[in-house]
């Protein structure tokens, strides 16, 4: 698992020129400073992580077991809580504040996010099925699926077949993007490459899993 | 105001002459060949600007050994040493893309008069 993780929010897409002076596409994400709310260690929760929030919200607007969390914590109630599992949370201790630059410039990183929400999809963009001909007695069938099946054997439609459905809004996490830019002081962490979800989303950056 | 300006602001060149569509311009390109690093000169008319911010860019097009040769460059570029305006175009659009299709004296710009 990971060492190091941050919570941030997606700002948009950018272009960078380095030292060879070629454009390199940075992704840009607002590190807010994270204040930590909880420490889940091994002995009481069965896992390590660390529980934290970013930015403030009203007393007005918290639920009251929220309310009573934040208050447990002695900490300013914030956006939302997330939880970044971590395999050492040993110096890490309720209160403490995290900025981007627990990551460098040139690790890497994977990046979760919730992606863009695509709605009732068909099986060309959900599945990149390869539809039918445009014309040769086509007939409102270009972007359907064809058969989905044998006929009297198996007489049914075998589970996990892909069809069209509900696309997007789902998890996912990009592996081994490479950090160009963490700074603490603007709150500015840039990352090469694209990033799933949509600008204003909230991302969880921790260093790479797989990658050496 | 952009989202990203906090990282493009810093990077967008101000010490580009203003110039347009039609214009005559040499762009002084910096090459780098093997660990030496010389200026190469472009020069031709301007048929197109597109884009903003930090991804703006500019096509020139000259005419090499009766040869058409068209160049676009990002105005913010590092590569970009240097934009002189030579000449100024008289032109009605934006995008001369017509030029192409002209071939000699028909190919010219009329320049502007004052």
């Amino acid at each position: 698992m990971a060492n190091k993780a941050i919570v941030a929010t997606k700002v948009g897409m950018t272009q960078l020129w380095d030292d060879d002076n070629r454009v390199v596409p940075v992704t840009m994400l607002q590190v807010e400073p994270c204040r930590v709310v909880q420490v889940k260690t091994d002995e009481r929760d069965g896992y390590t992580a660390v529980q934290v929030t970013f930015g403030q919200r009203e007393a007005s607007k918290l639920t009251q077991p929220e309310a009573g969390h934040f208050e447990k914590a002695g900490v300013e109630p914030g956006q939302r809580l997330v939880e970044l599992r971590l395999d050492d949370v040993s110096e890490l201790e309720i209160g403490q504040e995290l900025a981007a630059d627990v990551l460098e410039a040139g690790e890497k990183v994977d990046v979760t996010a919730v992606s863009k929400g695509k709605g009732f999809a068909g099986v060309m963009k959900r599945h990149n099925f390869s539809g039918q001909k445009a014309s040769h007695g086509a007939h409102r069938v270009h972007r359907a699926p064809g058969a989905i099946g044998a006929c009297a054997t198996p007489s049914r439609v075998f589970k996990g077949t892909r069809m069209a459905g509900r696309m997007g809004a789902e998890k996912v996490t990009t592996l081994n993007l490479t950090v160009v830019q963490a700074d603490a002081e603007r709150e500015l962490l840039l990352i090469r490459g694209s990033i799933p979800g949509p600008k204003g989303g909230v991302v969880v950056v921790r260093d790479a899993v797989k990658g050496s | 105001m952009h989202s990203t300006d906090l990282v493009d602001q810093a990077q967008l060149r101000t010490d580009h002459p203003e110039f347009g569509p039609g214009d005559t311009v040499k762009v002084h390109v910096r090459v780098v060949e093997g660990n030496r690093e010389r200026t190469q000169i472009f020069e031709g008319y301007v048929i197109a600007r597109r884009g903003s911010g930090i991804r703006e860019s500019f096509t020139v097009r000259k005419l090499s050994f009766g040869v058409g040769v068209e160049r676009t460059f990002p105005l913010h570029a590092p590569t970009v040493a240097e934009i002189e305006r030579v000449a100024v175009g008289d032109v009605r659009r934006s995008k001369l893309y017509y030029l192409r299709d002209r071939i000699g004296k028909a190919a010219r710009v009329k320049e502007k008069r004052y």
